[in-house]
């Protein structure tokens, strides 16, 4: 167990400054400077000089950078431009929104997922077509368009849920649910392909192994050599799948709180792009590998606690 | 290739409909009805109509015209993504793949690095400094991709590197630049189409994804009009379907034609394994004349036939085990030993059923016995060694829970008994009782097999069908498991023991059945078969039994090849490989004539065997 979260840092250390760098980089690329950039073309000489001295466009590119880590480790991810308020602050405020988002539809991708799969490699047939449709649609519609649709039958002509907007959970837990309802289906139909996919050819896979044979061989009964061992070790590289869906969701979520005008970290991503809002979407990029990180450890330890030629 | 894809419908479809987008949006400006951004204010958000095919936006600007001239942008961006994709992707996995090394470790870090960032983040980073500019972002994703399909590269060029035309390149001095060219690229071509076709889909929806979130081109786009349907969902929803039929089925049509390529490239090279299944019916069923089950025989096969699809496998197999008796099925591999053993506890996969014949054992035909009854006696009265010891185990749980499992699915006892009882049958095996705790991963092959031999005992069965239980494991270990099994049958335990080893079957069997392309060809005592074989088949067999080899001297062989499942011919199935053949060995079915009591051959020149044998 040791072994597995040293082995997770370092892999996860070296993959956050990775994306921090990266996000550097790119920010130091724009034509002409980020000073220039925000203030616009009317901006005085003065204003433009201040500016540069208060983002310190005038220190080399690795100063620069140090400078930043240095106070990103305490929590201080600079000012955002737009409002100028702490980027730590406004990110806060809003990480509660896309967690509830992504979980929802994490939970909602991984249950149809599995149980599609498992559904259609026992039965094959007309449900086994209907995996491999899902799977390809899965793949073709957007997602926001999904949420449009949805919003259109379920919110506008039948107002069962209600169209965009987000209640926090502290206000009025109901409201909440009803809130999340739509964007949860719009991201976890999506993520519920790739899942049933790979339990389905995991489960068809496994059937096949000479252990099913010999199980049978000593009289098990079929239910219990399906739901007991030939599940257990069809979802091992689910697990894995799982948490490459998952951070796919995290991506989704940008579009899908632009659809459904929810207040998490997707929707302030494209505000911020809109306003070229260069320290918000740094901070964001910083967050959302910090989640991928996580969800990264869970998988392992999920994949350790299924298989054990990892754990032991 | 081409010509394969040629054949698939879907993907003449998948790519004609591509085709056909991408020729009308670089013709928008000679088709479309009306400008991109041509207003007609007297019909604003209107539906389809005569004047404006698929309706009317914001400002009253024509959706058809809007989404030809949108497909530029979609199209150019999908271009550049995967140009870029391909150009840095493949060389960077051929390097990987051909140098192994640092350059290896640096492109799977890299692209496990990008997997875990959501993509979409990085492009609006990109798109917040060059503000609307999508060649930007579509190069950063193409950039973004590329150690994706680096990776896949990488791992089929590893393997073709130690095939045998790309050793023999570089031991004609070719340089490593040519051979990649030459040798390996062409073979990745089909990988990479599918990649590429896959990749492109996920680049059209990231693109029509900033446009929709309104930080793509400025000008008319697919996303764009999606953007537009969503801000008048109440007053015009109608404006969802066209901008959203048009993206689904652009993607769709790309992902179909990666799904019909990679069939295509699987069935090249599986062709050749598809061809040698092909069912061949043009041979004669021998009549078989129903003798009757021995009532004083534990377990009585009568005519039992099998096939795959329409294939027969074995034919007409008769064969009987005295209660404690060790019984011998010989035979080279594809004879049909395997699938005897399997359907006698009707196990058998793949398609493979049973056509005729009945397995009586203990007054029940297992044929057609009802499931219950049927698994009550697999593990219960019968058990079972398969040949692979270690894949033969669940990985998932270890060895004492998959004990405990097969003595209660027979024996109606607490899990702490079954626990106590998986012990025992450690001991008897001769392994220590901690064992119980290991996972399979953790036995050696030896182990395995006490374990899987363990696991067959849990209910005190009658009988064993072991099926190659020594062929995977050292020759040490062999003599070890070959103690145990004729330990286990000197105590009374029936075993049926498939094999191809003269020197397994003579430690373990009093009797054999020799078979040939599916059938039994001779039938007699493990001492009367190696004194004096009654079938040239058999006698082969001996005469290629490596501990009769001389040193020195090359192994002999039979010539020939076992014949494929079905493909046997009308007379004796030995026919081509047999030096004694005559004209009538070619002419009929040869039928199983008894010499002796409890002696059978299927031969009808046996008599001159002796003479071959002394030579």
């Amino acid at each position: 167990m040791r072994r597995l979260v040293l082995r997770w840092l370092i892999a996860a250390i070296p993959l956050v400054l990775g994306v921090s760098v990266l996000t550097f980089v790119l920010a130091s690329l724009v034509p002409g400077d980020a000073a220039r950039t925000i203030l616009g073309v009317n901006a005085n000489p003065q204003q433009y000089a201040a500016l540069r001295d208060q983002l310190r466009l005038n220190d080399p590119l690795w100063t620069q950078y140090g400078h930043w880590l240095g106070r990103a480790l305490h929590g201080d991810l600079g000012l955002s431009i737009q409002s100028a308020d702490p980027v730590g602050h406004e990110l806060k405020g809003r990480l509660a929104v896309t967690l509830s988002l992504v979980a929802g539809a994490t939970l909602v991708a991984a249950v149809l997922g599995v149980g599609l799969g498992v559904a259609s490699a026992l039965r094959g047939g007309i449900l086994g077509r209907c995996v491999d449709t899902l799977s390809l649609l899965g793949l073709a519609v957007p997602s926001y368009w999904l949420g449009l649709v949805l919003v259109t039958l379920l919110a506008v002509k039948a107002p069962i849920f209600p169209a965009t907007g987000y209640v926090p959970f502290g206000q009025s837990p109901v409201q909440w649910l009803e809130s999340l309802v739509l964007p949860v289906i719009t991201l976890g139909l999506g993520g519920s392909a790739p899942i049933a996919k790979q339990m389905r050819d995991g489960v068809l896979g496994e059937l096949d192994r000479d252990y099913v044979l010999v199980l049978r061989a000593r009289g098990i009964a079929e239910r219990s050599i399906i739901f007991k061992h030939v599940l257990r070790n069809a979802a091992t590289p689910v697990a894995s799948v799982l948490g490459l869906v998952i951070i796919g969701l995290f991506g989704g979520a940008v579009l899908a709180e632009t659809v459904f005008v929810l207040p998490g970290l997707g929707g302030l991503a494209v505000t911020a792009t809109s306003g070229h809002d260069i320290p918000v979407l740094q901070g964001i990029a910083v967050v959302f590998t910090l989640l991928v990180v996580g969800v990264n450890l869970i998988v392992e330890l999920g994949y350790a606690a299924l298989n054990p030629k990892v754990r032991t | 290739m081409i010509s394969r894809l040629r054949h698939k419908p879907i993907a003449v479809v998948a790519v004609g409909y591509l085709a056909l987008i991408v020729i009308a949006s670089l013709l928008a400006p000679l088709i479309a009805p009306y400008g991109a951004d041509e207003q007609d204010l007297q019909h604003v958000l209107a539906g389809p109509s005569a004047q404006h095919l698929l309706g009317t936006g914001v400002l009253g600007r024509d959706v058809l015209s809007r989404m030809l001239y949108g497909g530029k942008i979609t199209i150019l961006g999908s271009l550049i993504a995967g140009g870029l994709f391909v150009a840095v992707g493949v060389p960077l996995g051929l390097l990987a793949g051909y140098l192994g090394g640092w350059a290896e470790r640096l492109v799977l870090r890299l692209a496990d690095l990008i997997y875990s960032v959501p993509v979409i983040i990085i492009l609006l980073v990109v798109v917040a400094i060059f503000p609307n500019n999508e060649t930007a972002a579509m190069i950063a994703l193409g950039l973004l991709g590329a150690p994706g399909l680096a990776r896949i590269v990488r791992s089929t060029t590893k393997g073709l590197r130690e095939e045998l035309y790309v050793r023999a390149a570089q031991v004609s001095g070719l340089r490593a630049i040519t051979i990649m060219r030459r040798h390996i690229l062409p073979r990745l071509a089909g990988t990479i189409i599918v990649q590429l076709s896959l990749f492109s889909a996920g680049a059209v929806l990231l693109e029509t994804g900033l446009g929709f979130l309104g930080v793509g081109s400025r000008q008319a786009s697919w996303g764009g009009l999606v953007a537009e349907a969503s801000q008048n969902l109440g007053s015009q929803p109608w404006l969802l379907v066209p901008s959203g039929f048009l993206v689904i089925t652009f993607v769709l049509a790309l992902g179909l034609l990666g799904d019909s390529v990679r069939d295509a490239v699987a069935a090249q090279y599986g062709a050749e394994e598809a061809r040698t299944r092909r069912p061949n019916n043009n041979t004669t069923q021998p009549a078989t004349v129903d003798s009757p089950h021995r009532t004083d025989a534990l377990l009585s096969v009568r005519g039992l036939s099998v096939e795959f699809g329409n294939v027969p496998a074995i034919s007409a197999v008769d064969l009987d085990l005295m209660p404690g008796e060790a019984l011998g099925i010989l035979g080279e591999s594809g004879c049909g030993k395997t699938v005897t053993a399997l359907s006698i506890l009707g196990l058998l996969r793949g398609g493979g059923h049973i056509v005729n014949g009945s397995v009586r054992f203990d007054g029940i035909d297992l044929v057609g016995a009802d499931p219950t009854q049927l698994r009550a006696i697999r593990g219960g009265r019968i058990g079972w060694i398969s040949q692979e010891p270690i894949i033969g185990l669940d990985p998932s749980f270890t060895v004492g829970s998959q004990l405990a499992e097969a003595v209660r699915a027979h024996t109606a006892c607490s899990r702490r008994q079954a626990r106590r009882r998986a012990i025992e049958l450690l001991a008897l095996v001769a392994l220590p009782a901690n064992t119980a705790r290991s996972y399979p991963h953790q036995l050696s092959g030896g182990m395995a097999q006490r374990v899987g031999i363990a696991s067959a005992l849990a209910a005190d069965p009658v009988m064993l069908i072991a099926d190659e239980p020594t062929t995977a494991l050292d020759v040490t270990v062999q003599a070890e498991i070959l103690d145990l099994l004729r330990d286990l049958q000197r105590s009374g335990l029936a075993i049926i023991l498939v094999t191809h080893d003269w020197g397994v079957l003579s430690d373990i069997c009093q009797r054999a059945v020799v078979m040939y392309a599916g059938h039994v060809v001779e039938q007699a005592s493990v001492a009367d078969l190696v004194r004096c074989p009654r079938h040239p088949y058999t006698a082969g067999l001996i005469a290629c039994d490596p501990h009769n080899a001389t040193p020195g001297e090359p192994l002999p062989t039979i010539e020939g090849t076992v014949l494929e499942s079905g493909n046997w011919p009308v007379g004796c199935r030995f026919q081509d490989r047999c030096g004694l053949v005559r004209p009538d060995c070619r002419a009929a079915p040869v039928e199983l004539v008894e010499l002796e009591s409890d002696r059978l051959t299927r031969c009808l020149h046996h008599l001159e065997l002796n003479d071959l044998v002394r030579q």
